[in-house]
């Protein structure tokens, strides 16, 4: 492990202001946070989704990811998640390339629609003001968010995702050392 | 004008120095040691520890001492220090049939192998005070021993009963099992929850639940079918070693109740089990958990749940004395903002009414 | 705050990482299904049961070094739970400051109100909640409202309503009056007076709600649709007391009732000591 790159600085401070910055972005969806303090994780993770990984997994959550061996060292030896070889297991899911379907995905149940994944995806770069118009909780009016990088048929894809709600997977996009979310009780339109 | 009277810093500073004069009492009479706790309220300690679901007994007489005596806020304390320790790993199951036993009684049988081995028991004293214990008491002469005859392996009377086909044979399963101290219960909460539960629950409480199902709420017809006391060895396996070793000795208390269960379609009448296991000396918890270990099986044998001791979720979720005293004793903070909309209905309310009776009255 | 008051051998707000990151995770989820009682892995707190935990297990699990703290109870910063609350805070979290005013807080925790003056975006509400389950005096059994919240069947709920128009001839419980989030679940606004029920609809807040004790949370996203459970022919009117308060004159702030003498004196001063101070110090400037 000796080229194992370091996680957070501040182990602790640093994951309440990435947990913050999640938050924040969860309770206003479309709205885009930049994080303080990213850790610098190996390509071809992002320093975002390096931080929302750190401040929210652990040996309790089951993790899905796609990118690489160098990226799952580093997550496991900072974070010590189990990691699963099938997203449909997975509490979290992190998606550097072309992401699993959101369907394939735990969605929870109507019981317990917490017990659903949360789909990390990392894109090329998250703008406000235009692109998708956003309607629902957290969002007075609209907003918007421009997602360069989305896959193919996500809006579809999402329609289908916020119409079984309260059951659904929740997206946090990154981008660089940017983080944006979609909950599941969104409404996302084409601009 | 008026000025309004609140607590603040200085008072609750205040009170708890007043606690702390308090709780020390006169100074002319000799501080009590936590040393002395440890070793003289041994069944206090006790209590604590298994309530606490911490087995340190020093720290058990340590909040003895700093709640003035009150079990039920020592057992908080020792809860709230216990959170905040870090986690090595889980032990392993203990094996209470290697038991180094000071006390084995069984009801029903009058001789088994292992003997009957009363202990230091309260049983059969008689319940007079002892005015010598309030002079200065000298140290007793020490009991006579037994020789360690060749009895010491006890056969459990669960296992006699098994081996004739009359002991309802316990599901085995290799699953790990949950932790409530982590993970919030939702019900059916299935055993091994329900027994940690009740390992930790209020003596009070499960005494009560267990003295309800003998005076006909719930079916139950209880024997003791063996109660033993002692040491048992404490076995972790250590990730890096991949081997078991032994981290300790702790005092535990097994019970295990033997219930007539009349059979059904599909199985022949035998006996069934209610299991009871805790820290330390404290046989009148185990004793009871046990019993509602039993009538908490209700529904697994196929019986009637309509007595309070068998409704797993009434049990369960009232069995805890920290949140009970905790949400009780809330009552205590100021509620005046509620209380004001409650003065503002009703005054609304009895207006209306008033209003009402007049207007018939002019009719 | 001196270093040598604050607690030694404990974590950045008394919780270890593990179970922040734990409730963290409850938190985003609460967020995402606005209205859900999330469960949790609540811990013992050094602080009874019933006294808050549920409050300050999401508070420690939100707060940072830069973040402005404010602890009501009943609408005031110096009731005795409230000065006990921030003195843990202010122990345990190293370089926290705290506040009595409601406008400089970037997380208010509270117990029975919302404060007067209106929140705005970058605020958190942190609600202490002794009973999550808004049906529970309908149906005690947790394992069965949990069937009816998964359903949204509030059938129970809104024949009690029914039953205290019929009996009090209005729509209503005083306090804890039940709201629907989103139009989907049936939530308990904690116990707060109905007059401060309207202040959760569309808040620019964040508000994040705490039952330590039932191993609950829950979540109302920022502008999100909160209505008080009423009847189209009886609509939830909040009550107040009809008075004004002796201290700064306010005609439109919820008031405490005060009983000056043995022979029925009474007068009226706002429960929120922040929002009454004020405008008094705005009266004399």
């Amino acid at each position: 492990m000796s080229g194992l790159l370091p996680g957070f600085a501040d182990p602790v401070l640093d994951a309440q202001s990435a947990f913050r910055a999640v938050l924040e972005a969860m309770s206003r969806p479309g709205r885009v946070q930049r994080l303080q303090r990213p850790p610098s994780p190996p390509a071809p993770l992002c320093p975002a989704a390096g931080a929302v990984l750190l401040a929210l997994v652990d040996a309790g959550t089951p993790l899905f990811l796609d990118a690489g061996a160098d990226a799952l060292e580093w997550v496991r030896f900072h974070a010590g998640c189990p990691v699963v070889g099938d997203a449909a297991e997975a509490d979290f899911v992190l998606a550097a390339g072309v992401p699993p379907r959101l369907a394939a995905l735990r969605a929870g149940t109507d019981e317990d629609p917490q017990a659903s994944a949360t789909l990390i995806l990392q894109v090329e770069a998250l703008e406000e003001g235009a692109g998708w118009r956003l309607t629902g909780p957290g969002i007075e009016h609209e907003h918007r968010l421009r997602v360069v990088g989305a896959p193919e048929g996500f809006v579809a894809e999402w329609a289908a995702n916020a119409a079984r709600f309260p059951r659904g997977v929740d997206v946090i996009l990154c981008a660089g050392d940017a983080v944006a979310a979609l909950p599941r009780s969104i409404t996302i339109r084409e601009g | 004008m008026y000025v309004a009277v609140k607590g603040g810093e200085a008072a609750i500073a205040n009170a708890h120095s007043w606690l702390a004069e308090e709780r020390r009492g006169n100074p002319a009479v000799p501080e009590i040691g936590t040393d002395q706790i440890q070793e003289q309220l041994t069944l206090a300690v006790d209590r604590v520890m298994a309530e606490g679901s911490c087995y340190d007994p020093a720290l058990a007489a340590l909040a003895i001492k700093q709640a003035r005596g009150d079990l039920i806020e020592a057992i908080f304390l020792l809860r709230a220090y216990r959170t905040t320790l870090p986690r090595f790993c889980a032990t392993l199951p203990l094996d209470t049939g290697e038991m180094l036993a000071r006390r084995r009684i069984s009801a029903t049988y009058k001789d088994l192998p292992g003997g009957q081995v009363l202990g230091p028991t309260f049983d059969y004293t008689h319940r007079l005070l002892d005015f010598a214990l309030a002079a200065e008491g000298a140290v007793p002469p020490p009991a006579p021993e037994a020789d360690p005859g060749e009895d010491t392996n006890c056969l459990r009377v669960t296992a006699m009963l098994a081996e004739e086909g009359l002991m309802a044979p316990e599901e085995v399963s290799e699953v790990e099992p949950g932790d409530v101290t982590r993970t919030p219960l939702s019900y059916p909460a299935g055993r091994a929850l329900r027994l940690q539960n009740l390992a930790r629950g209020d003596e009070g409480f499960l005494l009560s639940m267990a003295y309800s199902t003998q005076r006909g709420y719930g079916n139950n017809h209880p024997f003791v079918g063996e109660i033993r006391q002692g040491e048992v060895t404490v076995e972790i396996v250590p990730p890096e070693l991949g081997f078991a070793i032994e981290i300790g000795d702790i005092t535990v208390t097994e019970c295990q109740m033997v219930n007539q269960f009349d059979g059904s379609r599909t199985e022949l009448p035998q006996f069934t089990r209610g299991y009871g296991l805790v820290f330390g000396r404290t046989e009148r918890r185990a004793m009871s958990m046990a019993l509602v270990d039993r009538a908490l099986r209700a529904e697994e044998l196929g019986e009637e749940v309509a007595a309070p001791a068998q409704d797993e979720e009434f049990v369960l979720s009232h069995s805890d004395n920290v949140e009970a005293t905790g949400f009780l004793e809330h009552l205590k903070l100021p509620h005046y903002v509620d209380f004001q909309s409650e003065l503002e209905t009703v005054r609304a309310m009895r207006a209306a009414a008033m209003h009402e009776t007049m207007r018939e009255a002019a009719e | 705050m001196s270093a040598a008051m604050q607690a030694e051998g404990y974590n950045f707000a008394y919780l270890d990482e593990g179970t922040k990151r734990m409730i963290r995770r409850a938190l985003l989820k609460a967020v995402a299904v606005p209205g859900c009682q999330i469960p949790f892995g609540s811990r013992e707190m050094p602080l009874p049961y019933g006294w808050g935990t549920g409050g300050i297990q999401v508070t420690a699990s939100v707060v940072g070094p830069d973040d402005v703290l404010k602890v009501i109870d009943q609408g005031a910063d110096d009731t005795t739970n409230a000065v006990s609350i921030r003195r843990f805070f202010a122990r345990v979290a190293p370089g926290l400051r705290t506040t009595e005013r409601t406008a400089e807080a970037s997380i208010i925790q509270t117990r029975h109100r919302i404060p007067e003056l209106p929140l705005r975006e970058g605020q958190v509400m942190v609600y202490q909640v002794p009973q999550p389950e808004p049906l529970f005096r309908l149906e005690p059994r947790r394992a069965e409202t949990r069937r009816l919240h998964a359903l949204a069947d509030y059938g129970l709920m809104q024949v009690k309503l029914y039953e205290d128009i019929a009996r009090h001839g209005r729509v209503g419980s005083s306090y804890d009056h039940p709201v629907m989030v989103g139009g989907r679940y049936l939530m308990s606004p904690s116990p707060i007076p109905s007059f401060d029920n309207p202040k959760m609809h569309m808040s620019p807040a964040l508000q994040l709600f705490g039952a330590g004790r039932e191993r609950r949370l829950y979540a109302v996203p920022p502008y999100t649709d909160v209505r008080s459970l009423d009847f189209e022919d009886h609509p939830f009117v909040p009550l107040r007391a009809n008075g004004t308060c002796a201290l700064c004159g306010a005609r439109d702030t919820y008031l405490d009732e005060m009983v000056t003498d043995d022979r029925g004196g009474r007068l009226f001063v706002c429960s929120d000591t922040d929002y009454c101070g004020t405008r008094q110090a705005e009266a004399v400037a």
